[in-house]
């Protein structure tokens, strides 16, 4: 015959270790407000492709023709002064100019113009300075090329070209 | 020590269970869908962003319509004093 139980049993029916549990439901709803946050940082991702598909890109002068010397690099902020670029030049006739954060953790990049590479410090990574195309490392994409034209003695920027890379 | 569970409870836990378990499979879905979406915005493809928060969604409304199935089988278990 079991004991009955004691009275304080009935003002006392949880465990203290049984206070700390979770229970079923509790799991569920932390899982659907997760779920809720999720649903939240895609909105937030279509909301600002929506924002910025009509934003026309300014046209901006960098640069004069023979300002930078062959193997120089010139920083540059485009399409705002906070988004910091850089402008190379590879020849005499040849300039090139990419965002200067790394794809991979937004680390600035520099030209090393011995090895006619973009690096970048953090991670190791290495750009092609041609056309931005990871070399080698950690960056999952190509650097975003600035596209430039040549105007009279001027090297102006005219666009973005993201280059894709996904 | 665990609960002794009455004999008509272990029905209920058992789809409450599974309802769980799918809650889950759909949250780390969302979870790779959201990653996926933001390498390819940040990539330039800005065409995906708005399929991808459809199917953000349709996985967010499947995940509350199983929650709420948990808590009607809850209540009626609990009110069938099974």
């Amino acid at each position: 015959m079991s004991e009955p139980e004691p009275l304080w049993r009935e003002e006392f029916p949880v465990e203290t270790a049984g206070e700390s549990y979770v229970s079923r439901r509790q799991f569920a709803k932390f899982l659907v407000l997760g779920s809720a946050g999720m649903l939240a940082g895609n909105a937030w991702i279509a909301a600002k492709g929506a924002t910025e598909k009509g934003r026309d890109l300014p046209t901006l002068a960098i640069a004069r023709h023979d300002e930078i010397p062959v193997g120089g690099v010139k920083l540059f902020g485009y399409p705002t002064p906070d988004d910091p670029c850089l402008l190379v030049r590879l020849s005499e006739e040849e300039f090139v100019a990419f965002d200067q954060k790394c794809t991979h953790l937004s680390c600035a990049v520099y030209f090393d113009a011995r090895t006619r590479e973009i690096r970048c410090p953090c991670h190791e990574g290495r750009f092609s300075a041609l056309d931005g195309r990871v070399l080698a490392g950690p960056p999952p994409r190509p650097l975003p090329r600035i596209l430039l034209e040549r105007r009279g003695p001027e090297i102006v920027a005219v666009g973005i070209d993201m280059q894709g890379g996904a | 020590m665990p609960q002794e569970r009455r004999p008509g409870e272990k029905r209920w836990i058992t789809a409450i269970d599974g309802a769980l378990a799918l809650i889950g499979v759909l949250v780390v879905v969302q979870m790779w869908l959201v990653t996926a979406t933001l390498d390819t915005f940040l990539a330039g493809h800005r065409g995906a962003a708005l399929p991808a928060a459809i199917c953000s969604t349709l996985l967010f409304a499947g995940c509350f319509s199983l929650y709420r199935f948990i808590v009607r089988i809850d209540r009626e278990s609990r009110g069938r004093g099974e």
